[in-house]
């Protein structure tokens, strides 16, 4: 088990330096001057060039590259140009905004994909499974950044339910867990669950069928176990699959945030992307992007380890 | 354990267009799955009104107007309303069919292209090679793909050509890993030994005996991303990345409709409802292709 988690970590090395190296690069890509935003159009070339140096964007690429990582792994990822605050803290308080939403979407999703994915794998081809299927697949069919302005046009606009944008009364600097700030929460959170419902309900689907399928459920059967013990053992059999699928959708929600949070203004990482994006704020884009990417794939190790763990049938290469 | 040693049994790849009457089998499995029907005519439908867009619009979807400013559905003259522009939705969402369609299909065509030579290579090329290809492919897909996107077009800049690039460089990793999977599984089974053996080129090899196995699986993979890459360029522009006004584009369209949804809610969500249905229809298609050439996911 030592051995299989430092070959995994030891894998994971090469690909954190390739993200870094990519997001390193996305400021190289950008067209035109990676000064342009800070300098006055009428800059010499005098002022050009000393502002070159004090970047240190006149080194070689390579030397460039291998000092960013080098600040980078010490917590320094440049400051904001917009802001002219630290890259990481802005990230980071960003980050902390918007688990808020991925995580609450994570357990909606979970739990109502659960529930349609296990009644449709049980009823294999009822109705209730071609229902659940038709949620599933409208659940990952569905634009979000139109999800959420429909469910901003039904509950905020017409029935003037719960508020269309912002993170509390107060902005989000004083957040606090009452009603008044909750229900900032409920809408985005609920149009970001949408697509991790219809992925575990698929996955959950196809997981209880197969379970369902095998011999040891009919052993089970003919051995005279109630229908709820037999539930049960298909229950843990398809628990840290589905725990897997979920863990990572978590990762895909954080990263692909930007669109849920520019409809409901919420202030977190895809607010701060957005920001980072029409400003020209290369060092917070490429620092935000960086930080996001590593998330995803700590969060992967982390996913794959832990069912390891949980299911030790399987050693992954 | 059965099942075990059943699938090992089996070929690669079960879902592969071998023959014609392979082919035709699918096509007939597909065709009596109504769902699939439903969605094939739906996609059908909104492509000629991307190709005979200038021949149906009732009017100029350019032509903007202070008087027909965010009216509502139903008036005269505007069967589907004003935008903020007063333009004609209805003539504006024909035209948009073109771009939100070309924006949403043509990168996962590059990426199909472009992913399916690079997993193939990787695949039967094997040692080095495999290992340059594929791990700089793996980098690729340590992101989310939202992120991905976002990011390369973020620094790119808005545009058509910019949000091509960057959504086919999301959808190259994907087609790759499952193209350079199933080219490995083949490359190690007995019969392509046997026609190396009895002296058939790499090139022979790859024509005759990779590309079939290895086309089936990543078209239907394919036909499921259509869904996601509409969802996504779509995106693109509603945050002003892709698409730039005044070319009429879904996305976008329902970017500068968004100031009115207190005003005018229904029209201001038109033009999300036909990404949507567009995006279901891709999704069912893709289901029904996969249920009927039996490819597991």
């Amino acid at each position: 088990m030592l051995g299989y988690l430092l070959r995994r970590l030891l894998y994971a090395l090469p690909i954190m330096l390739g993200v870094a190296f990519l997001c390193f690069m996305l400021v190289h890509i950008a067209p035109g001057d990676p000064l342009v935003s800070i300098l006055p159009a009428d800059a010499s070339a005098e002022l050009q060039r000393r502002m070159m140096s004090v970047y240190g964007f006149d080194r070689p690429l390579p030397e460039q590259f291998l000092r960013w990582v080098w600040r980078a792994l010490h917590g320094d990822l440049g400051t904001s140009i917009a802001t002219s605050r630290p890259v990481t803290g802005e990230v980071l308080k960003a980050v902390g905004n918007t688990l808020m939403i991925a995580v609450l979407a994570s357990l909606i999703g979970f739990s109502l994909g659960s529930l349609f994915g296990f009644v449709a794998g049980y009823f294999r081809n009822s109705w209730a499974d071609r229902l659940a299927s038709l949620v599933s697949v409208i659940g990952v069919s569905l634009p979000n950044y139109w999800l959420g302005m429909v469910l901003v046009i039904v509950f905020s606009a017409q029935l003037m339910w719960l508020p269309a944008t912002g993170a509390g009364p107060g902005g989000s600097s004083d957040w606090r867990w009452d009603w008044a700030h909750v229900q900032y929460l409920i809408l985005p959170a609920v149009t970001m669950s949408f697509i991790p419902m219809g992925i575990v309900a698929r996955t959950v689907r196809a997981l209880v069928a197969d379970t369902l399928a095998q011999e040891f459920v009919i052993g089970l059967r003919a051995r005279g176990l109630s229908e709820g013990g037999v539930l049960r053992h298909v229950v843990k059999n398809c628990a840290p699959t589905a725990l897997a699928v979920v863990g990572l959708q978590l990762g895909y929600l954080l990263g692909g945030s930007i669109l849920i949070e520019t409809v409901f203004a919420w202030p977190g990482t895809g607010f701060l992307l957005n920001q980072a994006i029409f400003q020209r704020d290369l060092p917070l884009l490429q620092g935000s992007i960086l930080i996001l990417a590593l998330f995803f794939v700590l969060l992967n190790l982390l996913v794959d380890v832990l069912q390891t763990v949980l299911d030790p049938r399987i050693e992954r290469g | 354990m059965t099942a075990a040693i059943q699938t090992s049994l089996t070929p690669a790849a079960p879902g592969v267009v071998r023959s014609r009457s392979h082919l035709a089998n699918v096509l007939h499995r597909l065709v009596r799955n109504p769902l699939a029907m439903v969605s094939a005519s739906l996609i059908l439908l909104l492509i000629l009104m991307a190709v005979f867009a200038p021949w149906i619009m009732p009017h100029d979807p350019f032509a903007t107007s202070m008087l027909k400013r965010l009216k509502p559905i139903g008036t005269p003259g505007l069967p589907l309303g004003g935008d903020e522009l007063g333009r004609d939705l209805l003539s504006r969402l024909i035209l948009g069919a073109r771009l939100s369609l070309f924006m949403g299909i043509a990168p996962v065509i590059l990426a199909f292209v472009l992913g399916g030579t690079l997993g193939i290579v990787a695949g039967y090329a094997g040692g080095w090679l495999n290992t340059v290809i594929m791990r700089c492919i793996d980098v690729l897909y340590a992101f989310p793909s939202v992120l991905l996107a976002i990011a390369l077009s973020g620094a790119l800049g808005a545009g058509i050509t910019n949000a091509l690039v960057s959504l086919t460089i999301v959808f190259v990793p994907q087609i790759a890993r499952i193209a350079e999977s199933v080219t490995t599984a083949v490359r190690r089974s007995d019969y392509v030994d046997a026609a190396r053996a009895s002296g058939a080129s790499a090139l022979l090899i790859v024509r005759k005996h990779v590309l079939g196995n290895v086309i089936g699986p990543i078209f239907v993979y394919a036909t499921s991303l259509i869904s996601v890459s509409m969802i996504l360029a779509s995106g693109l522009s509603f945050l002003g990345l892709g698409v730039k006004p005044p070319e009429p584009e879904w996305g976008l369209m329902l970017n500068t409709l968004r100031t009115a949804i207190y005003s005018q809610p229904w029209v201001a969500a038109l033009p999300g409802l036909l990404i949507f249905v567009t995006s279901v229809s891709f999704n069912m298609l893709a289901d029904g292709l996969r249920s009927a050439m039996e490819v597991k996911q």
